[in-house]
């Protein structure tokens, strides 16, 4: 505090506040709707207090189903968004941890442009290559399953970049010492680099996991069976529906449903994922 | 870093997964892409012909993929721009304040968690003209609000969705960015008599330009590619073309209008603009590293 404005600092608070209340005004009305009947919606407005249907549509949705044609209750998409959101964040953090280790701690030919082809994938993200992509992966027969809805995503250039800096810090008295103890590059791995990467790994972990999670191209692509729907996609499914017949009770129910799980990683791990998102951009 | 292992074949081992990969997904599509860019298809994928570049020129000299560009420029630049400025807002206040900067930092920052299809729902009904409380309120305040019909009001919406979902990205970044800023500075402003607001728009603004020119830039591409899902849940690039952005373009060619080389030719043009984008990013972060 650099001098005492009181009307300064209130008008801050006041600021903070409303913008608060702003982000969190969509969640609240959709907390709302859902704990109405669906017939509620029909008569021009959404309500602005909670009714008493809530227990009964939560229920529904996420033990029955979800509605509007999505006949898999969410505790199943659930299931599926977090199969693929671990896979594509183990995947991509093994492959980027081996990928790293290779390029910082080995010399061997073409080392350079190994580097460059995994920085190519950064200017290709899925959605621009996203015809062709679907072919590659319709012809190698990996369409409805879990194979194809986690390995095309799990090549990251973000994270073996980041471990490439995370390595590079290691002081090489380090290696020397280990290998003067007899350490082999294995042992290496795992006795002293994994341990000492630790925290980057987890905020790259929370990161990750958002953005598995949050997948809705690609998993509305490549599946058609609904046992492999994921939550976050269901949700176009379900306003696919006529106008007329969408229960927008259920439909609030499961977009809440599907948000909670990366929302509960954010508020918990915050100090983890504000590390995460800062070190991923460097 | 100069100490290394002498093995010459495990790296090539340890490098293999990532390799493989990147060459199946990523490389391999994109060469198809390309190839594809100079054929046409008929409609059942039965034959295609060279035909050099042909889909280029269609896809340059149609109407629609220029509205299209300006559709993407407008959005972009609303989303950057209306994003940074709240949030800016937001994280000087939130620096000013002594108590309650970390609640008040967990209250802003979760919306980054939700995935952007579903802040597209979240903002969709709270604007339905039929019983979207918004859009009833804008009604009584005389505002025709319908996005069904309104190209205007549709972009409207899918930039205040987009926007909502990347204020507490920008937030963090910004408050890190204010937090560097030395006090010294601020306090000598202070005993020459600068007023808060002087203080803020002669210092504190210019010394935060790096931050806010590296966030211009993550905010563009943001809008650019990760918006998919907002538009898509949403307004699905209409009502017309309005908001149909160049990635939602190539989706709806490719998978709804069976265009696969026009669609292939917007690919390789959209790969050519990541392409400058990343590069933009990273001699940006080249420099900020020198400056440290």
């Amino acid at each position: 505090m650099i001098e005492n404005r009181p009307w300064l600092t209130f008008a801050s608070h006041a600021t903070l506040f409303t913008g608060i209340a702003l982000v969190a005004l969509p969640v609240w009305l959709a907390l709302v709707a859902s704990t109405h009947p669906a017939s509620a919606f029909g008569v021009g407005h959404i309500p602005l207090w909670f009714g008493d249907a809530g227990a009964e549509t939560w229920g529904t949705v996420l033990f029955e189903k979800a509605g509007n044609g999505v006949d898999t209750p969410v505790w199943f998409m659930m299931l599926n968004s977090l199969i693929m959101a671990l896979g594509i964040t183990f995947g991509k953090i093994a492959i980027s941890l081996l990928s790293a280790y290779a390029i910082v701690f080995f010399r061997f030919p073409f080392r350079n442009l190994c580097f460059w082809v995994i920085f190519m994938t950064l200017m290709l993200p899925v959605e621009v290559r996203i015809v062709p992509t679907y072919e590659v992966v319709a012809n190698l027969d990996l369409l409805n399953s879990y194979t194809g809805l986690t390995l095309p995503l799990i090549a990251s250039a973000t994270a073996t970049f980041l471990f490439r800096q995370c390595f590079l810090s290691i002081p090489g008295e380090l290696v020397e010492a280990a290998r003067m103890d007899g350490a082999g590059p294995w042992r290496f791995f795992f006795d002293i680099l994994l341990p000492l990467s630790r925290t980057n790994i987890a905020a790259l972990f929370v990161i990750l996991f958002i953005y598995g999670w949050n997948q809705y191209l690609w998993p509305l692509l490549i599946t058609t069976d609904d046992a492999y729907y994921t939550l976050v996609m269901s949700i176009k499914r379900m306003l696919s529906v006529t106008d007329g017949d969408i229960a927008w009770n259920q439909i609030m129910a499961t977009t809440l449903l599907a948000m909670l799980p990366p929302v509960a990683v954010v508020i918990g791990m915050q100090k983890l994922f504000v590390k995460g998102l800062v070190d991923s951009e460097k | 870093m100069t100490v290394t292992f002498p093995q010459k074949s495990l790296p090539w081992l340890l490098l293999l997964p990532q390799l493989l990969i990147t060459a199946i997904f990523f490389l391999w599509p994109a060469e198809q892409a390309l190839e594809q860019a100079f054929y046409q298809e008929d409609a059942f994928g039965l034959s295609r012909e060279f035909v050099g570049l042909e889909n280029f020129l269609d896809l340059f000299t149609d109407p629609l993929y220029y509205q299209s560009i300006l559709t993407t420029l407008v959005f972009s630049f609303s989303v950057a721009i209306v994003g940074m400025s709240l949030a800016l807002l937001l994280a000087v206040m939130a620096d000013r304040v002594i108590r309650g900067k970390l609640a008040y930092q967990t209250l802003l920052i979760w919306p980054y968690a939700v995935a952007p299809a579903l802040a597209g729902v979240l903002w969709w009904i709270l604007f339905d003209p039929s019983m979207g409380p918004i859009a009833l309120w804008l009604k009584s305040a005389g505002v025709d609000w319908n996005h069904y019909l309104d190209g205007n009001q549709a972009m409207i919406l899918v930039v205040i969705a987009s926007t909502w979902k990347q204020i507490s990205y920008n937030f963090l970044f910004f408050l890190a960015g204010l937090q560097a800023v030395p006090r010294s500075l601020i306090e000598a402003a202070a005993i020459d008599g600068a007023s808060p607001f002087k203080r803020f728009w002669t210092i504190v603004f210019p010394l935060l330009s790096p931050t806010t020119f590296f966030l211009l830039v993550v905010n563009l591409v943001y809008a650019f590619f990760e918006t998919f899902g907002v538009i898509d849940a949403t307004t699905k690039g209409g009502p017309g073309q309005s908001t149909t952005t160049l990635v939602y373009k190539v989706f709806d060619d490719g998978f709804v209008g069976l265009d696969l080389g026009g669609s292939a030719a917007q690919s390789v043009v959209l790969m050519a603009i990541v392409g400058l984008m990343t590069v933009i990013q990273f001699r940006f972060i080249e420099r900020k590293v020198q400056y440290s």
